[in-house]
């Protein structure tokens, strides 16, 4: 479903993703897990369409379409989400009229008519007690004054109201205390399907405690320096991320 | 009888056009003669005057004439017939065209005990049972408000005795339908202890019309009483509009007023309030949203004048094309008025290189024990929200607008009548170009 191959890019000159290859199918959950400034979140990024990244060599194939050429709308609507790391703040629109909005441009595309206005909101109400989530939340304005796991929450509602093929999750563990941690992983568990994959970015391993992976990749200085199934992150939990780079290191000297 | 006045000494000489109202009564005609002679000795401000800096009003004796017309409504009119489907619904309707009342538009329907809402001409025409005081105040607020004292045609007296509540807003729609003309309507709101009410005044252009308005307000609330007034601007595109808005509180009492700027080529408010008695509440909200050459310019000053008062003032603009905003707000804290409690905001979004704000927060302390802050912001639409946006499938316009919206509608909540409320919300959206979609989805 998703191919990176070779991935260079970089901000204002300076290269932040050294060579980066992901191949993630359908149906799979991959971790990607590597400490502060490794390219974590440049990568999450630069999949779902931020500007002012410069791409300097490889590829990025996305069912079979050049995700690089497309705009972040266009990936949005071709099934691509990001769960962001900072949710932002949009004062004066309501989280209702938000979805509403979001819902319809991806229906749109999907050749799927729009919802009328009592089925969405039951749709949202169903979706929302699920994540433990207030309705007051609707009428509020994006995430205008929630708290660090409602916003969390709020991003994996409009993940479960949009309906992605590929969902990118940034460190959406952050911030989040051991009860809303859990009720956001059974959110994601429940999308797991065979026709949806999961990128799941992360610090810490403490996540997939809960998100099983089915591989996990170690993220370092830009290029994925180890990958292997959820038993690497038990062990970057044991022996840190400079252990895996060190050991990393060795190997490509011999 | 379409009576014109020939010539300015016609008022000088006493010669008050017999179509202005109260021209039999004494006191009236005193009163217009010697605002007359004031305007006449002041003539329009220029740019040199320090509260003019930003608003250049030589265009309107150039471009229209000041003396106001006596064109019968024509209740037929397209943009009558619109404005007037629009304000009926849910509210006591007064329409006034070309600054003279309509009977035949008006719905002002049954009025609760205690209120009284009448045409100001028709009050001066007959028993002119009102305070003298109204009309000898005039040198307290400027130039424009002396030469609507001398000129003012009609609008509307709303009086609540004590306890009175109003339930229903008594909308006021100004229709300006001429060519040319001048407007003066003089609107006189007296709320008695207690008393609670919602006033919409909006006001109303042809497209195309260059028109001068020149309006006045005077409201004066008693303890305790309850004013909410909404101002909607919606002039045509080559229309002058300026006018003041001023009241003045006993304890107790909270005065809102709201002010939309979305049309005309030039619109200045003055808008004040003075508290006279303590534990007052006054909240301004105001947004203008211009685009291409319009210029709208908001003055505003709350009198602090006794102790333990609450007021608030958020006023956001949104520039677009080569339109230019003025926001000059003034808190003054007289000395022993502690315990004052005073915020004031003003924040800009500039969607062009060209559109230009200058904005002018104030704020004058005599008083110790006071808590005041005040904040002036000038921007950009946030790239981050455009973003995300995208990133859920909105597309690049949509989310421009759906941003503008969200930064307007944090005004527009403010808005307590509900229907006014989403008439105001609608006519923002009409504005942004993706809109259509928006409304669709509300």
């Amino acid at each position: 479903m998703l191919s990176v191959k070779n991935l260079h890019a970089g901000i204002a000159g300076k290269e932040i993703l050294r060579g980066i290859d992901l191949e993630v199918r359908s149906g799979e959950v991959h971790a990607v897990m590597g400490p502060n400034g490794s390219g974590k979140s440049t990568l999450a990024q630069l999949l779902a369409g931020r500007d002012g990244y410069q791409v300097t060599a490889g590829t990025v194939r996305y069912l079979d379409m050049d995700l690089l050429a497309m705009a972040p709308e266009e990936r949005a609507r071709a099934g691509v989400f990001l769960a962001f790391q900072y949710p932002v703040e949009i004062p004066g629109v309501s989280n209702a009229l938000f979805l509403k909005t979001a819902l319809n441009g991806v229906r749109k595309q999907r050749g799927l008519p729009e919802l009328d206005a009592m089925d969405f909101l039951q749709l949202l109400r169903d979706k929302m007690k699920l994540l433990g989530m207030d309705d007051k939340l609707l009428a509020r304005s994006v995430n205008e004054g929630f708290s660090g796991g409602e916003k969390k929450r709020n991003e994996i509602l409009q993940m479960a109201v949009l309906e992605p093929r590929l969902a990118i999750l940034d460190e959406t563990d952050s911030g989040l205390d051991i009860d809303a941690l859990k009720l956001v992983a059974d959110g994601v568990n429940r999308m797991r399907n065979a026709d949806r994959a999961i990128v799941l970015v992360t610090h810490y391993q403490r996540l997939l405690n809960y998100i099983v992976p089915d591989f996990v990749h170690v993220l370092s200085q830009g290029r994925i320096v180890k990958s292997g199934g959820a038993a690497l992150a038990v062990e970057l939990e044991q022996y840190g991320y400079a252990g895996v780079e060190s050991e990393n290191e060795v190997s490509h000297v011999s | 009888m379409n009576a014109q006045i020939e010539s300015w000494e016609d008022i000088a000489l006493e010669r008050i056009p017999l179509f202005l109202a109260g021209h039999d009564v004494p006191w009236v005609t005193r009163a217009r003669q010697s605002a007359f002679a004031r305007f006449a000795e002041c003539g329009f401000p220029t740019r040199r005057d320090e509260e003019w800096k930003y608003t250049d009003v030589a265009a309107i004796a150039k471009r229209t004439s000041l003396a106001p017309d006596n064109i019968p409504p024509d209740p037929s009119s397209e943009a009558a017939l619109f404005a007037w489907t629009l304000a009926q619904k849910g509210t006591h309707l007064m329409v006034f065209v070309n600054g003279h009342y309509s009977d035949e538009l008006s719905a002002l329907g049954e009025l609760p005990k205690g209120v009284r809402a009448e045409s100001l001409a028709e009050v001066l025409d007959g028993s002119a049972d009102l305070s003298e005081a109204f009309f000898d105040r005039e040198h307290e607020h400027g130039v424009f408000a002396a030469l609507n004292n001398a000129l003012m045609t009609d609008g509307a007296v709303l009086e609540l005795a004590p306890g009175a509540v109003l339930e229903k807003p008594l909308y006021l729609l100004f229709i300006s339908s001429g060519n040319g003309t001048a407007d003066y309507p003089r609107n006189i709101i007296m709320a008695g202890e207690g008393a609670r009410a919602t006033v919409i005044e909006h006001y109303f252009g042809m497209m195309e019309a260059h028109n001068f308005t020149n309006a006045l307000t005077q409201i004066s609330l008693a303890a305790r009483a309850d004013l909410q007034h909404c101002k909607l601007l919606q002039e045509g595109n080559a229309s002058y509009h300026i006018a003041g808005i001023h009241a003045e509180q006993a304890a107790g009492s909270r005065f809102v007023s709201q002010s939309f700027a979305l049309g005309g080529r030039l619109a200045r408010n003055d808008i004040t309030s003075r508290l006279d008695g303590p534990e007052c509440r006054c909240n301004f909200d105001g947004l203008y949203l211009l685009d291409g050459r319009q210029h709208a310019d908001h003055h505003t000053r709350i009198d602090h004048c006794a102790p333990s008062c609450t007021s608030r003032e958020y006023y956001r603009g949104i520039l677009d094309g080569e339109s230019h905003g003025v926001f000059n707000g003034k808190v003054v804290v007289h000395p022993g008025a502690i315990k004052t409690d005073a915020h004031q905001s003003n924040r800009n979004l500039l969607l062009s290189r060209q559109a230009e704000i200058d904005t002018k927060p104030q704020l004058e302390i005599f008083a110790d024990d006071v808590k005041c802050t005040h904040g002036a912001t000038v921007g950009h639409l946030d790239d981050d929200a455009l973003f995300y946006l995208r990133t859920r499938g909105v597309d690049e316009e949509s989310a421009r607008s759906l941003l503008i919206y969200g930064f307007a509608n944090d005004i527009v909540a403010r808005v307590e009548a509900p229907d006014m409320r989403a008439r105001i919300e609608h006519l923002v959206l009409d504005r942004l170009p993706q809109g259509d979609q928006i409304k669709e989805l509300l």
